[in-house]
């Protein structure tokens, strides 16, 4: 594409635990507990400082806050102007509002549902921890976030939930999509919920650092690979809530090596046990 | 047909499926209405008042009324739906999570900070623990 034309130039992949954004809320990131959490994303703040997107196109999943039992879209852009943090019960968290890109947003529902992806439009949502944890990990505590944002919800909560291939290949369509924005837009691409966690029942508490990791591993270097595990295997080894990680493949697909380019750069691998219930994984992969 | 359910021998996992979900509905758009704080202070001044506005089942509502959430999940309920049940009590996920175990939250706490419950033994209802 031409440099008239919006580009992907990275993608972004960290886990969005609500207790993270509660510690830094509260300004327990020094502690003990937190401080080696923390530790592991300031490479990737100062890489955030030298890295500044145009927009960043935000893949995470509604915790039944903006969707109830009421409407449960599998795919959801965000199309707004402004996306509100939202009270998920303990009171909106105190960060800045969610700005959109109400353009860019609408081109790609444009493009994506005419390459046959059928995303829901959504004109007014308010936005949970899985959207606005990532961007405190990676922005830390500004007035206000560095660019606009496109929310993108995926729905991990209700089953039938999306395949690993269909985010792929959601993930590759997103990528056309963005690539024939007549603006030259500088995007990232962040996927983001897992990595191993299981939220409820005996089995609570559940971490696979194995699996995690072989996971980070395939991502990078197999994705298409990793895109074919079934659901099932990353519920029994994952976790009940590990599911979510079927969301990074919407960022991975939409990186250039899909797209027969070259391979994408490890710019950053962190992994953390535990966050509260849950193994914390990050990656950045820059575009070459 | 009947829904495909690969996820039955998973232990101590339930996983909201339809069917699930439609048994839960009443209970978790309850959950869902504490997402706003002047629903949260009614129900905390009278719960048993505030649950009888839902079409719930009284075994649903009792066990909301005991914060039973293994109960809870069994009857339809969804953990990030419960969460506001949580929440509203000033109670963490972790919190949450630990009551689930039959573990003390510190005991829970512990766990996790070694590294979590470990997969082996934990993949399957009726597989050997090593």
């Amino acid at each position: 594409m031409s440099k008239q034309h919006a580009r992907i130039t990275a993608s972004v992949y960290t886990s969005h635990v609500p207790a993270i954004g509660a510690a830094l809320d509260l300004g327990k990131s020094d502690t003990d507990y937190w401080a080696p959490l923390f530790k592991g994303y300031e490479p990737s703040k100062q890489w955030m400082r030298d890295n500044r997107p145009d927009v960043i196109f935000l893949v995470y999943n509604d915790h039944a806050t903006a969707f109830s039992l009421e409407m449960i879209p599998t795919f959801a852009i965000g199309c707004a102007a402004q996306f509100q943090p939202a009270d998920e019960g303990w009171g909106a968290r105190p960060v800045p509002p969610v700005t959109g890109h109400p353009e860019l947003a609408a081109h790609i529902a444009q493009s994506v549902i005419q390459q046959d992806f059928d995303l829901t439009i959504v004109n007014k949502m308010d936005v949970d921890h899985g959207l606005t944890v990532p961007l405190s990990l990676m922005c830390g505590q500004p007035q206000a976030w560095p660019c606009p944002v496109v929310p993108f919800a995926v729905n991990v909560v209700q089953y039938p939930v999306p395949s690993g291939r269909r985010c792929f290949e959601l993930g590759r369509a997103i990528r056309r999509a963005i690539e024939s924005y007549d603006e030259p837009l500088n995007v990232h691409i962040w996927g983001t919920g897992g990595m191993s966690h299981q939220l409820q029942g005996p089995r609570a508490g559940l971490i696979n650092r194995e699996f995690d990791n072989a996971f980070l591993d395939r991502l990078i270097a197999d994705p298409a690979g990793q895109a074919a595990v079934p659901h099932i295997d990353y519920v029994r080894e994952a976790g009940s809530e590990g599911i979510e990680l079927v969301m990074w493949l919407i960022a991975r697909g939409a990186m250039a090596d899909v797209a027969g380019g070259p391979a994408p750069r490890v710019v950053h691998r962190f992994y953390h046990v535990p966050a509260s219930n849950t193994a914390v994984g990050h990656l950045i992969l820059e575009e070459q | 047909m009947s829904l495909n359910k690969p996820y039955t021998d998973v232990p101590g996992t339930t996983v909201f499926d339809a069917d699930q979900s439609r048994k839960g509905y009443h209970l978790n758009q309850f959950c869902m209405s504490l997402m706003k704080e002047q629903n949260r202070e009614r129900f905390r001044a009278d719960e048993r008042a505030y649950i009888d506005e839902w079409p719930m089942t009284e075994e649903q509502k009792q066990a909301v009324l005991a914060r039973d959430l293994n109960r809870c999940i069994l009857l339809g309920g969804n953990i990030y739906f419960l969460a506001k049940l949580g929440a509203t009590d000033g109670r963490s996920f972790q919190y949450m999570a630990a009551s689930m175990t039959g573990m003390s939250q510190e005991d829970y706490a512990a766990m996790m900070l070694a590294g979590g419950r470990s997969i082996e033994g934990n993949r399957k209802i009726g597989e050997r623990k090593p």
